[in-house]
């Protein structure tokens, strides 16, 4: 019965079994269920139009620098394709290796900080990040702990 | 063979329906517990570890012991065993897989759980307990099924399973002493920090594993018509009855160690859990049970007559799950964070939104030995027929 | 670039911590001791508390200037009495960076019956030790806790999984977890500092932040003497002198940790 080890021994050669194949209906009505399910997110957009975003950069810090001074750390184009590269790097940076400051192509040394650098001039939040974050849809969960400062500024202009 | 867990009885379905509900219902709250914070549980900054990890640990021990029934079959050829290494092995796929889930539901940061892999720190036993909790789950799963599907087609098992078979033997004791070793290394918890630790988990593991296995085996023959068999159920009482003896020992060594050196720190948390320090000690009925239980339960299973007769024998067997269970699972990890390093007693209660998701755990766990113990007795019935 | 610069610094730490590893599970902690003693050149900071000088008022100013810099929630008084917990919930989920207990509880194991008058009453500032041989950091699964060349235990809130084995690990209680979302429970939210999410564990950081713009912690700064904060490597530095002036304390040495925290009482 069941102990084949002495029966065959382990290394007797495997008989041939064989296979069966089973019903190709259930497997059409599992595959129907399976495109539906994850083609969801595809078939509920279909057709809609979303505004293309449109980040301001319109705060108060921003509006006080020089039109010539008014760049990112690093050009706006490489800013809009790896800032959150950026982050990234500037997080490990700051915390692991304790190196607070980060050089720019052009030889500026910046403070390598979310809310004590960006958040400065992009006080704006939610004209500025959420624009785009919302427009792709994701959800970076940096202001579970960092503080936007949005509403500091403005109880600020409101004095 | 997994065509067979979807054809069964009306009481199996119902079996299923009741298990999947009930691992819904705790999924549910498990949502709760995600958006609020574990702050729906019981546990403090001072029993930062509770229910969960308890479960955790206990089922550890549930999981390691298939190697009483695979180590006899394969390394001393005790062919018996043959019948029951099946329901051994799929029985730790089910308690490797509990294991798991309770990890994953005591993180506060489950979203960040693959960090563990991303950042290895071979420094961290935690680090270790995942390689081998994740590997004797692959083990089992793939010796189990292929031994079951040879066996289904009444052909040898392939070459390269035995490699893996002789592997999972010592595998197994491997994954109870390095959860063992979570605790026993931490300096300033006095109640852990014994080299006796990772032994008296082995068994306490080797005990409660075999009972349960015991009581499963009975129930599979009362409903199907596999029978696991007479002589196996004895020889794995035999098993049972020493390990519970070797447990017993173990803790009075414990005991003879910690008291008679009246070191405090090492003292007061078995003060605490069987009289009670400072006013507080709801546990101490719970202990007390528990190791007059599991003494009583040791003396019983010495007698020959009782641990023939099943009827006796399965009381016994529920005897020893659940003392070792009130031990491991209620003891450990309260007695170890109470009294906290400064020495202030604030003690922990599991709150019902924690037992609800551990009961789903539990569940999902049953579903899966459910489903798996299904298929295998589907197959150990097609060949006697 | 920075990200080329990473990657590398990624890769070396890799091969580095796979030789430190091996010895990691034979000698936990002989690496980190070996390496603070071949940097006794390099700065290793400590904290000297006084307690001549550290009344009850004192001690709740360093604990305010601490807790209110690094929005660390109050549970005990929520700043919206509508959120008033239960005295359970208060001790369950309290977060303490900084905090003061008696005699009994802060130096267990050295209780006797009869004591020093003085001792009666006397609260000790307790804050993380900042071990040299730490154990929350030899039991943390992602090296989401580390120890810092200068001797500071870092927690990565970015890294960490909630495991609370830390928490396990460490024989002072110094660590604490965040059991619900702290920000309702935050009185005035620094804005210059990060607050928490649901789910980590934090603790004191030795005030990383100011230490890095040159500044002293801020309870050291808040402390008006009683605290006495300085590189122990330094000859000259103020924790040298205190440290060989007077018969100094620390909590639990027995367990080879070796705390830096020292007490003169």
């Amino acid at each position: 019965m069941a102990d084949y080890k002495n029966e065959f021994g382990w290394f007797a050669p495997k008989p041939t079994v064989e296979k069966k194949i089973y019903s190709l209906k259930a497997v059409a009505v599992g595959l129907g269920i399976f495109l539906v399910v994850f083609g969801a997110p595809l078939l509920l957009n279909m057709g809609q139009v979303h505004p293309v975003p449109q980040p301001s950069l319109d705060t108060p810090a921003i509006q006080k620098l020089a039109e010539k001074e008014r760049q990112c750390v690093e050009p706006t184009e490489w800013m809009r394709a790896n800032h959150m590269q950026l982050l990234w790097d500037w997080r490990e940076q700051v915390v692991r290796t304790g190196e607070r400051y980060y050089t720019t192509s052009q030889g500026k040394k910046v403070l390598a900080s979310l809310s004590n650098n960006c958040m400065e001039c992009h006080s704006n939040k939610s004209q500025f990040c959420d624009q785009c974050h919302n427009y792709v849809a994701v959800a970076p969960n940096c202001w579970g702990c960092h503080l936007p400062k949005e509403q500091n500024v403005a109880k600020a202009e409101g004095k | 063979m997994l065509e067979n867990a979807f054809v069964g009885t009306r009481r199996y379905y119902t079996l299923l329906a009741v298990l999947a509900t009930l691992s819904a219902v705790g999924f549910l709250v498990y949502l709760k517990q995600l958006s609020f914070g574990l702050g729906i549980t019981g546990m403090s900054r001072d029993v930062s570890w509770g229910f969960y990890i308890a479960q955790f640990t206990y089922l550890v021990g549930v999981a390691a012991s298939a190697v009483m029934v695979v180590l006899p079959y394969y390394l001393h050829d005790y062919k018996a065993f043959g019948r029951v290494t099946i329901l051994g092995e799929f029985l730790a796929v089910a308690a490797v897989t509990m294991c798991l889930l309770f990890i994953i539901v005591d993180l506060g940061r489950p979203d960040r759980l693959f960090n563990v892999l991303k950042y290895p720190t071979p420094n961290s036993v935690l680090f270790w307990d995942m390689i081998v909790l994740n590997g004797y789950l692959f083990l089992n799963i793939v010796c189990g099924w292929m031994v079951l599907e040879s066996e289904r087609h009444q052909v040898p098992p392939p070459k390269w399973l035995k490699p893996l078979i002789l592997l999972s033997i010592p595998w197994a004791p491997s994954i109870h002493t390095v959860t063992a070793f979570l605790y026993a290394g931490l300096p300033g918890r006095g109640y852990w920090l014994t080299a006796i630790m990772a032994p008296r988990f082995l068994s306490s593991a080797f005990a409660a594993g075999p009972a349960l296995l015991i009581l499963l085996a009975l129930l599979v023959r009362r409903y199907t018509k596999f029978d696991p068999g007479r002589e196996q159920i004895q020889t794995l009482a035999k098993i049972v009855t020493y390990a519970i003896l070797v447990n017993v020992f173990f803790f009075f060594c414990e005991l003879f160690t910690v008291f008679y050196s009246r070191i405090p720190e090492h003292m007061d948390h078995f003060y605490y859990l069987f009289y009670g320090l400072q006013g507080k000690g709801w546990l101490v009925p719970w202990m007390w049970f528990s190791i007059v239980g599991m003494c009583l339960a040791a003396l019983l299973m010495v007698s020959p007559k009782i641990r023939q007769n099943e009827t006796t024998l399965a009381l016994t067997c529920g005897l020893i799950i659940l003392t070792t269970y009130i031990d491991k699972g209620l003891g450990l990890i309260s007695g170890g964070f109470v009294p906290n390093p400064l020495h202030q007693v604030n003690e922990y209660v599991p709150t019902v939104p924690e037992v609800i998701i551990t009961l789903g755990v539990w569940a999902t766990g049953f579903l899966i030995l459910t489903i798996l113990y299904k298929v295998a007795v589907s197959v150990k019935e097609e060949i006697q027929a | 670039m920075g990200i080329n610069r990473r990657d590398f610094l990624k890769l070396a730490g890799l091969l580095g911590l796979g030789g430190k590893a091996a010895f990691e599970l034979v000698l936990p902690g002989e690496v980190e001791a070996a390496v603070a003693r071949t940097e006794a050149t390099g700065t290793r900071w400590a904290v000297v508390v006084d307690m001549r000088k550290l009344t009850d008022k004192v001690a709740a100013r360093c604990i305010e200037a601490c807790h209110s810099l690094h929005n660390v929630p109050n549970y005990l008084e929520p700043p919206d009495p509508k959120l008033a917990l239960s005295e359970d919930l208060k001790n369950r989920w309290q977060i303490k960076w900084i905090w003061t207990d008696v005699y009994e509880h802060a130096f267990v194991g050295f209780e006797q019956d009869h004591k020093w008058d003085k001792l009666q009453g006397m609260n000790f500032l307790l804050l993380c030790n900042h071990c040299d041989n730490p154990p929350c950091v030899r039991v943390c699964p992602t090296q989401a806790t580390y120890r810092r060349p200068d001797g500071i235990v870092m927690m990565d809130m970015h890294r960490c999984i909630g495991c609370r084995f830390c928490m396990a690990g460490c024989p002072y209680a110094a660590r604490s977890f965040n059991w619900r979302d702290p920000r309702p429970y935050i009185a005035k939210i620094n804005p210059n500092y990060p607050t928490r999410e649901i789910g980590v564990v934090e603790k004191c950081l030795l005030c990383e932040e100011r230490l890095a713009q040159g500044q002293q912690p801020a309870c050291v700064e808040a402390s008006g003497g009683a605290l006495i904060f300085g590189n122990l490597n330094e000859e000259n530095s103020p924790v040298r002198a205190a440290l060989r002036a007077h018969y100094t304390i620390r909590r639990k040495p027995y367990l080879g940790t070796n705390p830096q925290v020292y007490y003169i009482v």
